[in-house]
């Protein structure tokens, strides 16, 4: 069956209407390149804009180093390679803190999604542990686990996990109510149930969900090293803040954005290839 | 007279909410024949959905028993294929997979389950749509696959809670064509919920209609229309006069329900 004569009459019409009309419609498509440009100029301007305030000298080196004097510090940083060695150290704890927090949430984040009697027993104690705030735990931490990796992981844990569970109960209860019904009248088992309708059905939502509560774990990191540790990225920050290095400090802030901007596209880009079905039209 | 496939007695259910308690259904009674069509229809909020949820076993009763071939449900089961008013293609899965998926869960032999679905999709039309995924169809073409995934498994009896309901009129049309034109070939046991009395005249047997608060039948209206029947029908008097003779059913328990509510207020 051809798609409905209208919605091709609609397009057609909109088509017809002035540019500036399109681009202020709630929600109107641009190509893939309009969006990448948009986001570039918006990069660059913000490069030029830095690069007037500090040639211009409004403000002082030490309080705002000029984006060359930036690059510049990055790339002795990488010639030395005390970049490559921080990245290597945050990222091995990234990885292996957010893999455990959630291997921890996702079968918990279910359970409680899937049963309100677990959901009785955990969802409650998840809220009144998640309004503490993480850096409290800092020293308690420091105290149980050293100023090693199992430490950070740890932060990384406490600050990631209380979060993702939540958010794994609301995919899992945002399954249509008839998925699972309609696994009823096929007398599927419970189990299969769950793994071959719940599961696949919440999965796009939890993908989503761990892309958003990585941003989180990579906070908690660097707050985790900027108090106490002996390499790392936010360990760099501080040692260079105490030699006023303010060079240094948004070298490795640039690096973060970077490594930011790079996972969280990279999480976009698995979304759309694992779950291309959704995209189909 | 072979006995009833659906018998449904003195089905009772209430629901307990906030403020206190809501008789959806009370002393309904009804039977559906072996390869009979029966709709049911009723105002919004008439517990008609709830009755048929009932009889898929997704709901609980509190009074009362419903059989099929003289066994009481207990539970969902593949005795019963339902088709849902809204969407339910899992979205990860082709039309055909859709389909595979209901035969693999009824147990179906695996070396079959491909040739079986495929015929499926070829009964509702949607032959060349098999590695479609849903959302690269319209929503009549979605309800087409949950129909042929629930015809693929041979269930004794079909049970339908407004699958067209979100459709738009065209659409519905074609949909209900289709509908009978499969069931008039086929044979099958359906009870099909609907608030549509177009398409419940248009498609059933017998029409059955529901009072409000507390859901009860009402009246059964026999529809002695002549078989195949075509979309030319709607138009003809016997049709007409059939039509009127449902909604004016239906008028009055919603004039009762208007007279109570004012006697209420006053």
């Amino acid at each position: 069956m051809p798609p409905p004569p209208e919605v091709k009459a609609g397009s057609g019409k909109r088509s017809s209407r002035p540019r500036s009309r399109r681009l202020r419609a709630f929600g109107a498509p641009i190509s893939a390149a309009s969006f990448i440009g948009i986001a570039a100029a918006v990069f660059a301007g913000i490069a030029v804009a830095w690069s007037v305030v500090t040639a211009l000298g409004w403000v002082g080196p030490l309080f705002l180093p000029s984006p060359t004097r930036v690059i510049l510090r990055l790339n002795e940083l990488a010639a030395t390679g005390k970049l490559a060695d921080d990245t290597a150290v945050s990222i091995y704890r990234i990885t292996v803190g957010f893999l455990i927090s959630t291997l921890f949430a996702l079968p918990i984040g279910v359970l409680i999604g899937c049963y309100r009697s677990w959901e009785g027993a955990i969802e409650p104690l998840v809220d009144f542990i998640r309004y503490m705030p993480v850096v409290a735990f800092i020293p308690l931490t420091i105290l149980w686990a050293g100023t090693g990796d199992a430490q950070k992981f740890l932060i990384i844990w406490i600050g990631t996990f209380f979060q993702q569970v939540l958010l794994v109960m609301d995919n899992v209860k945002g399954v249509p109510r008839d998925f699972v019904n309609l696994g009823r009248t096929l007398e599927m088992s419970e189990a299969k149930i769950l793994f071959r309708i719940v599961l696949p059905s919440a999965m796009p939502a939890i993908w989503d969900s761990m892309r958003i509560s990585l941003g989180w774990a990579w906070t908690w990191l660097v707050v985790a090293e900027l108090v106490a540790a002996t390499s790392g990225i936010g360990y760099r920050i501080t040692t260079a803040q105490r030699f006023f290095q303010t060079d240094t400090i948004f070298a490795y802030l640039l690096l973060l954005g970077v490594l930011g901007l790079a996972t969280d596209q990279a999480m976009k880009l698995a979304h759309r290839r694992l779950f291309r079905y959704l995209r189909v039209r | 007279m072979a006995p009833p496939k659906l018998v449904i007695r003195d089905l009772g259910k209430t629901y307990r909410t906030d403020r206190g308690e809501v008789v959806a259904l009370a002393g309904v009674d009804l039977d559906v024949g072996e390869n009979e069509f029966v709709a049911l229809v009723g105002t919004s909020g008439c517990g008609k959905s709830t009755l048929l949820s009932i009889v898929a076993g997704l709901d609980s009763m509190d009074q009362g028993a419903v059989t099929i071939d003289d066994e009481p449900i207990m539970a969902p089961g593949l005795d019963r294929g339902v088709v849902f008013q809204s969407y339910t293609l899992l979205p990860w899965l082709t039309a055909e997979g859709n389909v595979a998926f209901a035969l693999a869960a009824a147990g179906c032999k695996p070396s079959e389950v491909r040739a079986i679905a495929r015929e499926q999709l070829a009964l509702v039309g949607l032959d060349g749509f098999e590695r479609a995924y849903p959302n690269e169809l319209s929503g009549g073409m979605k309800q087409r696959v949950a129909i042929a995934r629930a015809l693929s498994y041979r269930p004794r009896m079909l049970l339908m809670d407004e699958p067209f309901g979100a459709l738009d009129a065209l659409t519905r049309h074609h949909m209900q064509e289709l509908l009978t034109r499969i069931w008039e070939r086929h044979r099958l046991t359906v009870l099909f919920i609907t608030h549509d009395v177009e398409e419940a005249v248009y498609l059933s047997d017998r029409v059955a209609v529901m009072s409000n608060r507390p859901g009860r039948i009402k009246t059964v209206v026999p529809i002695d229309l002549a078989r195949p029947r075509r979309y030319e029908l709607v138009s003809t008097p016997e049709f007409q006069r059939l039509h009127r003779a449902v909604l004016d059913s239906i008028r009055e328990e919603s004039i009762q329900v208007a007279q109570l509510g004012r006697a209420l207020e006053r």
